[in-house]
C-alpha cells in the first residue's frame, strides 16, 4: 500500500554546452563588480574607512609614481613568465605545480656561478654561464618528475609539488653555507661592490633602466610562447597529447618524448625567472625569493585559459591587487592581513564565476506531475 | 595572499585534472587521485602590551621640524620586535612633529630597496630599516640618493662602506639583558630556597634565532647576569633559524622545558616562547617588550631597546644640518636600553637588585663581559680579537679586551672605533648549545 514517490533534489548542476562569448564576458564583469561591492561593505563595516578611497589608494600603490609603475610591470613580468612556463605543460595536461621549486633551482644555480666565478672570468661570459646554469637547473628539476611520469605514469601533481620542498631546503642549506656574516643565515647582496654577474640595466640613466630587462624578456617569451603553442609542430603535438594520449600514439607522436621535451621547456623558463630574480632584481638568494608565485602562476595560467596574451592581463590583475594591498596597509594603518582579505575575496569571485560559466544550476520545477 | 593562492592553485589543479579527464574520458588514470591540500594553522598572536596607541600613523601634518620620516619593518605589529620599532617611531615623530610613514612586512630582498626609494620618492628626509637582512638593500638606496639620510638597525657595514649618508645603530642591549638575567637569577634563588629545585638543577633555557653574534652576545650577557646572583646556574641554548617563527619558538621552548630547564628566555620575535612557558607554568624572561598581559603567571621581566632616543637624535640632526654618527650605540644612560615593569612571577627584591646593578653599570663600575666572571674552555680570556670589519673569512681584526676605570678587564662590546652591532661570539663555559644548525 506504500505510495512511492520519486525524490527530486532541489537543484541540479548541469554542464553548459556552450555559452556565447558576450555572455561569458558579462558574467566575469558581474563577478568583479560583486566582489568590489562586497569588499566595500566589509571595508566599511570592519574599518570604517571609505571604500572608494581604499580603492583609490590601491591604484596609487600600483601606479602612483613612475617608479611604482615600473616595479608593478616588473612584478607582472615575473608572474607572467612563470605562468607562461607552466602553460605548455598544462596544455599537455601535465600538472606542473613545481614552478616555485624550478624558479628556486634556477636562482640557486645562477647564484652559485655568480659567487664562485664572479671576478674570475669576464662579465659577459659569467652572465652566459649563469644563464646556462639556471636553464639547466630549472629544466632538470622539472624533468625528474616528467621522467617518472613518462616511464611509470606516476602522479606529477604530487611529485612536482614535493620537488618544491626539496628545492626550498636546498636553497636553505646553501644560504647557511654561503652566509655572510657568520651565523646570520643571510647571503646579502652578491658582489655588491664589483657588480659581477649583475644583469645589465638597459637604456642608461633613466628611472626604468633597472626594471626594463625583465620586462623585455617577458615580452619576448610571451610572443614566442604564443607562436610556439599556436603555430608550431611542437605546439600541435602538445595539444594532441593533451587531448588524448592514445590518439597521439595512433598518429605516430612519441608521447614520452613530447612529455619530457615540453616539461623541460617549462622548467627551463622557470630557471630563467630564477636567473632574473638573482642576477637582475634581488642580487641575492633567499628561500622566499619566489614568494609563492609558482602557485599563483597556476591560477594565472588557468584564468587565462592557457592563452599567453590573456595571461598578461591576469598577471596584471593579481600584481595590481597585491601592490595596491601593500599601499592600503601603509596608508590606513591597517594590518597587511586586511588587504589580503580583500584580494582573497576578489580572486574568489573571479575563480568562482568560472564555475557558472561552465555549469548552470537548474532548480526543481514546482509541482510533481504524474 | 601567498597561502591563499597556494591553496587556490592546488584546488584548481585538482579541479582541472578532474574536470578535463571527466569530459574526454579517454584516459581515466589522470583524474582519479584526490589531493589533500596542506593547510598551516597559524595561531593568534597576542600583541605585547606596552603598545602606544596604534591608530593614526601616516597622516600627521608636518609640524615643528617640517620633516618626513619613513620606516621599513620586516614584519608588522604581531612581531614583538617590529612593534617595538613602530611604537618608538610613532612616539618620536609625534613628539617632534614629523610626518611618519611606516611600511610593514617588507622582506629582506629587493622589496626593501623598492620600499626605501619609494619613501624617498614620497618626500622622506630620513629612511630607516629595522632588520639585519635589509642592510645591503639600504646601502644600494643610499648610494643612489646621497642627499637623503639612511639608517639601519643591527647592521654591520656602515663603518666600512664609507657612505656619508648611511648609518648603523644599535644599543648596549647586553646591559639590559644582564639586568634581566639578574631577575632570572633571583627567581632561581627563590626556587632553590623554596626547595623546588636544588642548586645544581638551576638550569635555564634560551630560544635563539641564529648562531649570530647579536644572539650570542645576548644570551651570554643574560647568562652572566643570572650567574652574578646565582653562581650554580647553567644554560642550554637552542636555535630556530628564523627571527620570527611562532611554531618553532614554541616547540623550542617546550623542548628546553622537557629537558629540565626551569626558566626560559628568548631572542626571537614571536610570542611562541612566552606562551609555551605560560602553558607549562615555567617562568619566562621575554624580549622586546612586556608579555605580562598574555602571560600573567609566568612573566618576570623583559629587556628592550628603546629606539625613540635614536630616532629623535637622527631627526634633530637632520633638522639642524648636522651629521649623524656612522655607528650609534644607545646606552642605559640615554634611555635606549630599558627594562619593563616586573611581572607577577618576579622574585622578591628583584627591583632593588636590578636598580643597584644598573647604577653600577651606568657608572662603569662593573661591566657585563668582565673577563674575571667567565671562562672559555676552562681558561680565562686574556685577549679577544674580534671580526669587527666583517669579511668573508671572518678574519679577526680588532683587540677588544680593555681595562676599565675601576681596574677590571672586560670585552668592550661597543667600544670606541668598533661597530655598534654586537660582535661577541665566544662560547663561554656553563652554556651548552643544543642545536647549532643555523
Amino acid at each position: 500500500m506504500m505510495k512511492t514517490k520519486k525524490h527530486e533534489p532541489l537543484l541540479h548542476i548541469v554542464k553548459r554546452d556552450s555559452m556565447s562569448y558576450k555572455k561569458a564576458v558579462l558574467i566575469r564583469i558581474a563577478a568583479i563588480v560583486a566582489a568590489l561591492v562586497l569588499c566595500a561593505i566589509i571595508t566599511m563595516v570592519v574599518t570604517g574607512q571609505n571604500p572608494i578611497s581604499v580603492y583609490g589608494t590601491m591604484g596609487i600603490g600600483a601606479f602612483g609614481t613612475a617608479r611604482k609603475t615600473w616595479v608593478t610591470f616588473q612584478n607582472v613580468s615575473i608572474l607572467l613568465l612563470i605562468s607562461l612556463a607552466l602553460t605548455p605543460a598544462f596544455k599537455m595536461r601535465f600538472w606542473n605545480i613545481g614552478g616555485e621549486g624550478q624558479v628556486l633551482m634556477g636562482g640557486l644555480a645562477a647564484a652559485a656561478v655568480m659567487l664562485k666565478l664572479g671576478d674570475k672570468i669576464p662579465n659577459p661570459l659569467l652572465i652566459a654561464l649563469m644563464t646556462l646554469a639556471a636553464i639547466l637547473a630549472g629544466g632538470i628539476w622539472s624533468v625528474i618528475p616528467a621522467l617518472f611520469k613518462a616511464k611509470w605514469n606516476t602522479n606529477e601533481t604530487l611529485s612536482t609539488l614535493m620537488m618544491n620542498y626539496i628545492a626550498t631546503q636546498l636553497v636553505a642549506f646553501f644560504t647557511v653555507l654561503w652566509e655572510m656574516p657568520k651565523g646570520s643565515g643571510k647571503i646579502g647582496i652578491i658582489n655588491q661592490n664589483t657588480n659581477a654577474g649583475w644583469l645589465p640595466n638597459i637604456g642608461g640613466e633613466f628611472i626604468g633602466s633597472k626594471y626594463l630587462l625583465t620586462i623585455i624578456v617577458a615580452a619576448l617569451i610571451t610572443a614566442a610562447m604564443f607562436i610556439y603553442l599556436a603555430f608550431s609542430k611542437h605546439g600541435y603535438e602538445i595539444a594532441v597529447v593533451g587531448e588524448s594520449v592514445n590518439t597521439a600514439r595512433y598518429v605516430g607522436i612519441k608521447v614520452e618524448k613530447v612529455i619530457i621535451r615540453t616539461v623541460f621547456l617549462s622548467g627551463a623558463i622557470c630557471g630563467i625567472v630564477g636567473l632574473l630574480l638573482v642576477g637582475g632584481i634581488n642580487h641575492t638568494l633567499t628561500t622566499t625569493m619566489a614568494g609563492g608565485q609558482g602557485f599563483t602562476a597556476v591560477m594565472v595560467s588557468w584564468l587565462a585559459k592557457f592563452n599567453p596574451i590573456i595571461m598578461i592581463f591576469a598577471s596584471l590583475l593579481i600584481v595590481f591587487l597585491s601592490r595596491g594591498a601593500g599601499e592600503v596597509a601603509t596608508n590606513f594603518s591597517l594590518n597587511q592581513s586586511f588587504s589580503d582579505i580583500l584580494t582573497g575575496i576578489i580572486l574568489f569571485f573571479i575563480i568562482g564565476c568560472e564555475f557558472f560559466i561552465r555549469y548552470k544550476i537548474t532548480f526543481r520545477r514546482g509541482g510533481h506531475k504524474k | 595572499m601567498k597561502k591563499f593562492s597556494k591553496l587556490a592553485s592546488l584546488a584548481l589543479a585538482g579541479v582541472m585534472a578532474l574536470s578535463l579527464a571527466a569530459c574526454s574520458g579517454d584516459n581515466g588514470s589522470t583524474g582519479t587521485t584526490t589531493e589533500k591540500t596542506e593547510t598551516t594553522v597559524t595561531e593568534d598572536t597576542t600583541e605585547v602590551t606596552d603598545a602606544a596607541d596604534t591608530t593614526e600613523a601616516t597622516t600627521e601634518p608636518a609640524g615643528d621640524l617640517g620633516l618626513k620620516a619613513g620606516f621599513i619593518c620586516l614584519h608588522d605589529e604581531n612581531s614583538t620586535y617590529d612593534l617595538n620599532f613602530i611604537n618608538a617611531a610613532k612616539e618620536a615623530c609625534d613628539r617632534l612633529g614629523v610626518e611618519c610613514i611606516i611600511k610593514t612586512n617588507i622582506p629582506e630582498g629587493q622589496e626593501c630597496y623598492d620600499a626605501a626609494v619609494d619613501l624617498v620618492d614620497s618626500g622622506c628626509d630620513f629612511v630607516f630599516a629595522d632588520s639585519f637582512g635589509h642592510e645591503d638593500f639600504m646601502i644600494e638606496a643610499a648610494k643612489e640618493f646621497p642627499e637623503i639620510q639612511f639608517s639601519h638597525a643591527t647592521g654591520t657595514k656602515a663603518h666600512t662602506e664609507n657612505l656619508a649618508n648611511f648609518h648603523n645603530a644599535f644599543a648596549c642591549i647586553y646591559d639590559g639583558r644582564y639586568l634581566a638575567g639578574i631577575a632570572a637569577g633571583m627567581k632561581l634563588n627563590e626556587m632553590i630556597e623554596a626547595g623546588t629545585i636544588t642548586a645544581d638543577q638551576a638550569k635555564m633555557g634560551y630560544v635563539g634565532a641564529f648562531t649570530y653574534a647579536e644572539v650570542i652576545s645576548g644570551y651570554t650577557s643574560f647568562y652572566l647576569g643570572a650567574k652574578s646572583v646565582c653562581p650554580t646556574v647553567t644554560m642550554e641554548v637552542t636555535f630556530t633559524g628564523s627571527w620570527y617563527d611562532e611554531t618553532a619558538e614554541k616547540t623550542a621552548a617546550q623542548t628546553l622545558i622537557d629537558d629540565g630547564c626551569v626558566l626560559i628566555s628568548q631572542h626571537a620575535d614571536s610570542m611562541g616562547a612566552p606562551t609555551a612557558c605560560e602553558t607549562a607554568g615555567v617562568p619566562d624572561v621575554s624580549y622586546n617588550g612586556s608579555t605580562g598581559a598574555a602571560c600573567p603567571n609566568t612573566f618576570i621581566v623583559s629587556s628592550r631597546i628603546n629606539w625613540e632616543p635614536y630616532f629623535e637624535y637622527c631627526l634633530n640632526a637632520i633638522a639642524n644640518g648636522e651629521a649623524i654618527d656612522t655607528d650609534w650605540c644607545g646606552t642605559l644612560n640615554d634611555g635606549s636600553v630599558a627594562l619593563t615593569e616586573l611581572g607577577g612571577a618576579a622574585a622578591e627584591g628583584t627591583q632593588d637588585a636590578i636598580d643597584e646593578a644598573a647604577a653600577k653599570l651606568m657608572r662603569g663600575e662593573i661591566h657585563v663581559f668582565d673577563t674575571a666572571t667567565f671562562t672559555v674552555d676552562g681558561k680565562a680570556v686574556e685577549s679577544y680579537m674580534a671580526d669587527v670589519d666583517t669579511d668573508a673569512d671572518y678574519t679577526p681584526d680588532h683587540e677588544t679586551v680593555v681595562e676599565g676605570d675601576y681596574g677590571d678587564k672586560y670585552i668592550d662590546e661597543s667600544g670606541e672605533g668598533l661597530r655598534s652591532a654586537p660582535f661577541f661570539s665566544l662560547n663561554i663555559d656553563g652554556i651548552t648549545l643544543l642545536d647549532t644548525a643555523f
